[in-house]
């Protein structure tokens, strides 16, 4: 049963990793975008519907990060060019992207002619788990470790990937500094504004993937309405607990990911509990991480100096 | 800048609770006020008919408040926007004739208020509020529009006149679907993913109805519920389910709006009971049967009584019977019989001669107790029978 918790709470966690290691990456240039639930949802369609039309995941996969992108260039333009308030624009994207995807889906509900969206068997096939002959029977490692939808190993692989970038690289070293003192990086000649646009498109496409997921794995690739199901919001506050970290990302994740399936699967005969006390322990978590972490007065958080804080250049 | 951060993200948190606790309070507890029995009329003083003048077919309005977006695609609302489609396709209004609020969230006294309003400033002769928490405020704008005749889904309350309730009886339903699920478990262990705890009636009577089908094939079965604790949670319901797939449960059934359980029970190789819609199409590799509402009986004859200047101001508490209660047909993955078994039971539940609650018979509870029921009364039903266990 531990095992099969262990692989649930994976699972579980796979949308929640999308969604941090994109938010990191904008964060990390200064720009908290709170549209990760919105580029999420446009991501969920866009990820969906193209493959529903072409039976391809991988086709699914690129438009859901094209789909993201784009979503994130609204608030790279609004954010980055013109400056607006970054709350203000992030919480727009959000109602902007749930009501957009939702509107396409209402759209191609009504001209489908079972009244279900359904994705076909071939892209079925493709993203459930997988299964290698050999490994994913060995106990314990082979459930543990072979036995996940392509998206799992995908998140990982984009997190450590993202986690190398940021700080093994001197491109990823600027980043940081943009994010720290954006005037100071730029007096270093590091073009800001260039960097800013790349992380948060980045970051915006990261977070479609995992709206694909929300859409074609945690709704059986039946199409409904509000699929992420606020998801993007625990991402956001994912970000605090994994400290601005992509690494320390991929354990959060499982974290909540294991906290958000626990009322499932603690036995209601061993402890019992009402449902909403599990459904507060993430958030309780993090509350707590962030009254630990300004107890020890640190700057150990790594929080982004500038973050929320618009760069006006002329301003210098 | 740590205090705005601070202040940022204390917001943040508080938007992510919120969506957390989204589309719940959907249709609680309703302890449901007489039907539709004469005496009730009666009783209020009421004549049998006509209480409102006649309105041509052309000049009727007609009103409807949705908790959520129809375009959901399989759950409750989306099965009320059916019943209202076909109503206006079996009466052939026309689409200016039919006023939607949608996404009115049942525990906001304004967004209530500004939809039902906006209703009868938009001419609307008959209003369907289908959530139970808008009770209280469509008995308000009852008393304050008495022209206007309000119909509130689930719920309690009503006034004889303009203000009545309508609900049914989907624990028929219930029943036949465990059935289906009793002949078809060989684990003998049937998962149930149930939107709310035993605080709800409506859920746990179903819960109830539902193990007693199982146990009337196969007493050595039983039931395992989980627990989502909200009516839409798409990631929870489909999770609840494969935990109970994980505690060996080889038979899925479900009150909840997504078919997330159903797919999930298709994607581990076991089988699944809809519910609200036919998930058949959604989850054709696990689906045995579906339990469902066709709401358009309830809604065509309210609407037809309006145009016909019958309107008695009588409640609605339909069945199968009726038609507004039914079950899918039995799919190819049912166990041989199933079909031949459920039509004995519907037969004698069609004549009148057997109901799941018929209010004498004493049922055992989980935890030893001897309790009765009418189904009527489903909202007070706070017991899990004796094959039940809250996993």
């Amino acid at each position: 049963m531990l095992i099969k918790f262990l692989v649930a709470a994976i699972a579980a966690s796979t949308p929640l990793l999308f969604g941090t290691v994109g938010e990191i990456l904008s964060e990390k240039v200064g720009h908290l975008n709170l549209g990760v639930e919105g580029m999420m949802s446009i991501g969920a369609c866009a990820g969906f519907m193209v493959g529903m039309q072409t039976d391809s995941f991988v086709l699914a996969l690129v438009a859901a990060f094209i789909a993201g992108l784009c979503s994130a260039l609204i608030y790279a333009v609004l954010t980055v060019t013109f400056l607006a308030d970054q709350n203000v624009a992030g919480l727009t994207l959000t109602i902007f992207g749930i009501g957009l995807a939702n509107f396409i889906g209402i759209f191609m509900l009504g001209s489908s002619e079972s009244g279900t969206l359904k994705l076909p068997a071939g892209i079925t096939a493709q993203m459930r788990e997988i299964s290698i002959p050999g490994l994913s029977t060995i106990p314990v490692i082979g459930p543990l470790l072979f036995s996940y939808s392509p998206f799992v190993y995908l998140g990982v692989l984009i997190a450590i990937l993202a986690g190398l970038f940021l700080k093994k690289t001197k491109m990823g070293l600027n980043v940081q500094a943009i994010g720290h003192n954006p005037a100071a990086a730029d007096a270093a000649g590091i073009n800001v504004t260039r960097w800013k646009y790349t992380m948060i498109l980045l970051g915006g496409g990261i977070c479609g993937i995992g709206g694909a997921y929300c859409a074609m794995i945690i709704n059986g690739g039946v199409w409904i309405s509000n699929n992420v199901g606020g998801l993007g919001w625990i991402a956001v506050a994912l970000v605090i607990f994994a400290k601005w970290n992509p690494w320390i990302a991929i354990g959060g994740s499982f974290v909540f990911g294991a906290l958000r399936i626990l009322k499932y699967y603690v036995p209601k005969s061993v402890i019992s509990l009402p449902t909403a006390f599990y459904d507060m322990l993430p958030f309780l978590m993090t509350a707590l991480i962030l009254v630990i972490s300004s107890i020890r007065k640190k700057r150990d958080l790594n929080l982004p100096g500038s973050l929320g804080v618009d760069y006006f250049r002329e301003e210098r | 800048m740590k205090r705005f951060l601070s202040a940022v993200l204390a917001g943040m948190m508080t938007l992510s609770l919120l969506a957390g606790c989204g589309g719940s309070g959907d249709t609680q507890a309703p302890a449901a006020d007489d039907t539709n029995t004469p005496a009730q009329a009666e009783d209020n003083g009421q004549a049998a008919e006509g209480l409102f003048p006649a309105v041509a077919k052309e000049d009727i309005k007609v009103g409807v408040v949705h908790i959520t977006d129809p375009a959901e695609g399989s759950g409750y609302t989306y099965t009320h926007d059916l019943g209202i489609q076909g109503m206006q396709k079996n009466l052939g209004l026309s689409d200016d004739q039919i006023v939607r609020k949608i996404n009115v969230d049942d525990s906001n006294a304004t967004a209530i208020q500004t939809a039902l309003e906006e209703c009868v400033e938009e001419g609307c002769n008959i209003i369907f509020a289908t959530s139970w928490g808008y009770m209280d405020y469509v008995e308000q704008m009852a008393e304050e529009y008495p022209e206007v005749i309000f119909c509130h889904g689930t719920g309690y309350k009503s006034n004889g006149t303009n203000f009545t309730n309508y609900f049914g009886k989907i624990n028929e339903a219930r029943y036949l679907s465990g059935i289906a699920a009793g002949m078809k478990t060989t684990s003998n262990k049937i998962g149930y993913v149930a939107a709310q705890n035993n605080e709800n009636g409506e859920v746990t009577s179903g819960v109830d109805a539902f193990a007693m089908g199982v146990e009337s094939v196969n007493p050595d079965a039983k039931v395992y519920v989980k627990v989502t604790g909200s009516w839409f949670d798409p990631e929870g319901e489909g999770q609840a389910a494969k935990a109970l797939i994980d505690l060996g449960c080889d038979v899925i059934a479900q009150h909840c709006d997504t078919s997330n359980p159903a797919t999930e029970a298709e994607k581990a190789g076991v089988f699944a009971i809809g519910y609200n819609s036919d998930m058949s199409e959604k989850a054709p590799g696990s689906t045995l049967t579906s339990v469902m509402w066709d709401w358009s009986v309830y809604y065509t004859t309210a609407v037809q009584a309006v145009i016909d200047g019958t309107w008695d101001g009588t409640n609605y508490f339909g069945d199968m019977k009726d038609g507004l209660v039914t079950l899918a047909p039995c799919s190819d993955l049912c166990a041989e019989g199933t079909q031949e078994a459920i039509d004995a039971v519907k037969d004698k539940i069609l004549s009148g001669e057997w109901d799941v609650f018929d209010g004498v018979t004493e049922y055992e509870t989980n935890d030893g107790q001897k309790v009765t029921l009418k189904a009527e009364d489903y909202g007070t039903c706070n017991w899990y029978y004796k094959n039940v266990e809250v996993a």
